[in-house]
């Protein structure tokens, strides 16, 4: 049933809408291109969704263990005869999961852009690049093949850069486009290297034959483990490097400098690819390989764990500082991912100890819901107040009822307020780490609190604190009021998933080996985070839900710490004395020396010379016919007496 | 005409042929040059006589091979004063120094 | 010293004495005066040696064409009597050595190289030979040169007319 081949219509479908809307509808249907995406898209979560059905509850379970399918299989490219790239469906828990999410949001932004991004120049283009994104991601979460992955990798990065850079008629955007592209490039060259070292000792790019070969014991495993390179095996390298694309991808730290800036796209697009799909391709890209990291190689594990924990408390302490509330949810974006992340690295293969995997998928299926939910909200309060800047906010809490409820129960389910969806996944990475590490079970409470006291600071400044101030100066009733249809209703429906989705028996769906198991609900250790959430949104009620002093105080009492927070650990000014000072200063402008002053010197020179010969020679052609026949009599003169005379 | 063999007449072809070789060269005018030009033509003409006759009496070639370049001379004279006359109407000169605007 | 002989001298010295007048007067309508000295001259030298069917072209076409050519051009481009610029002084000498060295040169060849005669028996050189020969199809015949030469002589007539015309310009 699932190996048919109306599965490959799920990429299909977005890839030639994108070409048909980018090649044509651009030009002959630019208004009706929006409804063709959108129509094209639904077609394909539909067909996901059916998909989905299909495998959890009727073919994909064999004997209670769910099995990986592989749907279908192209071989692409053949560079040996074990080793080639193919283009192909991989159905597993984890990959059917995804398709549906990122149909589900596709098709919600799709929706929600088609009021946001109504009467812009470049209406249809967004479009394409929306479809085309859309298939990138698809593919990218249906490969069987690690290079497929990597193919798809580098797409779903360009169409980030395409859409980053949108409004390219600003310079911030343009920047930040290329900032995007540059930094997740280079941590994709990491990728690519990663790839090499796995393959090359497997001696496949198949993911199955690669997961199969280095979690059994045989002559693949040993080979690779028994190399070593400054301390640590290639396996870890391998993984290690791997790992750095996704970091690069997910903006874990040190590669998060980006994602902050990616901002400078249209908001339906951060809320699609920065903050529910393409960010978390780096949480997936583990959760592929997780058999390899968990089994042969923990400590590559724990180093996934770390840098996870450490971005997400990171880019927790700077969220609470940001103004721009679009920042603040890219830092949060960055601060859940890094929950997947370190649930991820805290988990093991198998059974009740795999809940950190499970925890992790679960986390990543409910902040889909919740994050594209805040980011859309956020749009529609940018599309109202014309502004990013918490400042020029405030009070709309009467003027937007439904953004207001809408993003009310996001930040609920971020904050892990049961019974929303972000409590029930929150809880079980707790508990994950709970069982494994108490280091991180500490700092990752810390940042859930964290994340409650930024959250509902974002919250209560945009719909509380002080009276919304047009700044236009129109009076109100001119003023457009409550978004359009088209945007309400994605809202109204990710708010009402963000309330549902905790209660989807993920355990018994997606784990990491496919046996479900069930989880009990522990009341009394549910009771310790909650509360932390709930005194933290006391705090933000107490510090942000009327103007008051009370945040500059604290501003003012805690200087070093919030200027350093404000202005993100200067992480943006360290690379920038990296790149600029060290990598400019020492390697550029040396290697452009010698570029101008010896290779084009060189140029220079043999053109200088040919010019001055040919000056030289100029003068010969001076137009009087009658010095060229004297040269040629002459000439001619001379060559009877070389051949007469000495030639002989 | 028992003395007047080969050479002599090769020796009268070479000094008419130098000296519209100098002719072309010293001349200003471009009319006189094509004259030099005849000249060197003309040596040539009786050079292929002087061959035909002497060496060759078997056959014609000679001769024919003076006929086409008289007829050759004839034409190319008359493209040539073509080219002067047209010259002469937009420099008002048939001086060939003035005639030197193709060059570099 | 026998007739034939005188005249043969007085023939070359016609032809060469013609040749150096007409690449050295100063007057350009007397240049092309000694240029028809000359050409006569090598008509003459064609009688003498029994080409008269060459003599007479020689004599129709460049006494009776190229020369009467020539001073019409002359007299549509010059006052004819005008005295020409002198020739640059070193070019003149550069010129004369460099021609009386190849004269020279040319000579001493001649007369080092022995010539031949064929033994076959002679082709005379009448009219009728000639036009035999001349538009013979047969191997040794002329025929497709004396074609070719006349698209040469259409194609140079309208050329001529082409370089020559004067276009009206709107003035």
């Amino acid at each position: 049933m699932l190996n048919q081949n109306y599965i490959a219509l799920i990429p299909l479908l977005p890839i030639i809408t994108f070409l048909i809307i980018g090649l044509i509808g651009r030009r002959y249907f630019p208004k009706f291109s929006g409804i063709l995406g959108t129509l094209s898209l639904l077609t394909s979560f539909i067909i996901s969704a059916f998909v989905a059905y299909q495998y959890f509850f009727e073919v994909g379970k064999v004997d209670g263990v769910y099995q990986k399918i592989i749907a279908m299989k192209y071989v692409w490219l053949q560079f040996s005869p074990n080793i080639s790239i193919d283009m192909g469906i991989l159905l597993d828990p984890i990959s059917v999961m995804m398709i549906v999410i990122v149909t589900f949001i596709s098709l919600m932004v799709h929706i929600y852009s088609l009021g946001y991004m109504h009467g812009e120049p470049r209406f249809a283009t967004y479009y394409a690049f929306l479809s085309l994104f859309t298939f990138s991601m698809l593919g990218l979460v249906l490969s069987t093949n690690i290079f497929q992955i990597y193919i798809f990798w580098e797409l779903v990065g360009v169409s980030s850069f395409l859409l980053i850079g949108y409004y390219y008629e600003k310079p911030s955007a343009v920047a930040a486009s290329k900032k995007a592209f540059i930094v997740t490039r280079f941590a994709d060259l990491g990728f690519l290297i990663g790839i090499l070292v796995l393959s090359y000792f497997t001696e496949t790019l198949d993911f199955q034959t690669l997961i199969q070969r280095l979690t059994t014991e045989g002559t693949y495993l040993n080979s690779i483990i028994s190399v070593s390179f400054l301390g640590a095996s290639a396996l870890t390298w391998g993984l290690l490097l791997v790992f750095m694309g996704g970091a690069g991808k997910s903006a874990m730290f040190p590669f998060h400098i980006w994602l902050p800036d990616a901002m400078e796209g249209p908001t339906p697009v951060s809320a699609l690819i920065h903050a529910a799909t393409m960010v978390v391709a780096g949480v997936y890209l583990v959760a592929r390989l997780f058999p390899v990291f968990s089994m042969s190689c923990p400590a590559a594990l724990n180093v996934v764990a770390y840098i996870g924990i450490f971005s997400s408390m990171f880019a927790a302490i700077i969220a609470c500082t940001q103004t721009d509330i679009k920042r603040v949810l890219a830092y949060s974006t960055m601060s859940q991912i890094g929950f997947m992340m370190f649930a991820l690295g805290v988990s093991s293969y198998s059974g009740e100890a795999g809940v950190g995997f499970m925890a992790s998928m679960f986390h990543l299926f409910t902040h889909s819901i919740f994050k594209a939910l805040l980011f859309l909200g956020a749009g529609a309060v940018i599309h109202y107040v014309h502004s990013n800047e918490m400042k020029d906010m405030g009070g709309l809490r009467k003027l937007m009822p439904i953004t207001h409820i809408t993003f009310l129960l996001a930040c609920l389910a971020i904050a892990g307020i049961p019974p929303f969806a972000g409590f029930f996944s929150k809880e079980e990475i707790l508990t994950a780490c709970w069982n494994s590490n108490k280091i991180i079970f500490g700092a990752a409470v810390i940042t859930a609190g964290l994340t409650a006291f930024y959250m509902f600071r974002l919250y209560f400044a945009i719909f509380w604190n002080k009276e919304y101030k047009s700044h236009n100066h129109d009076s109100l009733e001119h003023h457009h009021g409550e978004a359009p249809g088209t945007m309400l209703f994605p809202l109204i429906i990710l708010a009402a998933l963000s309330v549902v989705a905790g209660f989807v028996p993920f355990s018994k769906l997606v784990t990491a080996d496919g046996i479900g198991f069930g989880t009990e609900f522990h009341l009394g250790f549910a009771i310790g985070p909650v509360l932390l959430a709930t005194c933290a949104i006391a705090l933000a009620y107490y510090m942000y839900a009327k103007e008051s002093l009370v945040p500059q105080k604290v501003a003012d009492s805690l200087k070093g710490l919030y200027t350093a927070a404000y202005r993100k650990f200067y992480f943006d000014e360290i690379y920038l004395f990296i790149t600029k000072k060290i990598i400019f200063n020492l390697i550029g402008r040396p290697a452009a020396w010698i570029d101008k002053n010896i290779f084009d010197g060189f140029m220079n020179l043999l053109a200088s010379v040919t010019e001055s010969i040919s000056n030289l020679i100029k003068s010969f052609q001076s137009g009087k016919v009658q010095e060229y026949a004297i040269y040629f009599f002459a000439g001619t003169l001379g060559f009877v007496l070389l051949f007469i005379y000495l030639w002989t | 005409m028992n003395e007047i063999g080969l050479s002599e007449i090769l020796v009268v072809s070479t000094v008419l042929f130098f000296t519209g070789v100098y002719g072309f060269l010293t001349r200003k005018n471009m009319i006189t040059m094509l004259m030099a030009i005849e000249l060197i033509l003309n040596s040539v003409n009786i050079n292929f006589v002087a061959f035909n006759k002497f060496l060759y009496a078997d056959k014609l070639d000679g001769l024919f091979f003076t006929v086409f370049i008289i007829t050759i001379a004839a034409a190319e004279a008359a493209v040539a004063i073509a080219i002067i006359i047209h010259l002469y109407r937009k420099l008002k000169s048939i001086d060939v120094d003035d005639a030197d605007i193709m060059k570099f | 010293m026998s007739a034939s002989t005188v005249i043969f001298y007085i023939i070359a010295s016609v032809i060469i004495g013609g040749g150096i007048l007409a690449v050295t007067s100063r007057k350009i309508f007397r240049a092309a005066v000694f240029l028809l000295f000359s050409l006569i001259g090598i008509a003459s030298l064609y009688f003498y040696l029994n080409y008269e069917f060459l003599a007479a072209v020689q004599i129709v076409v460049y006494v009776g064409g190229i020369v009467v050519l020539i001073i019409f051009s002359i007299f549509l481009t010059h006052a004819s009597g005008d005295e020409m610029k002198k020739p640059v002084l070193w070019r003149a000498v550069f010129s004369a050595l460099a021609a009386a060295f190849a004269t020279a040169l040319t000579l001493l060849y001649i007369n080092e190289h022995n010539f031949t005669a064929t033994a076959n028996a002679t082709v005379a050189p009448t009219v009728k030979n000639i036009g035999l020969q001349m538009l013979s199809t047969t191997q040794h015949g002329y025929i497709l040169p004396f074609e070719v030469v006349s698209m040469l002589l259409l194609a140079a007539l309208i050329g001529c007319i082409v370089i020559a015309i004067k276009i009206k310009t709107k003035e």
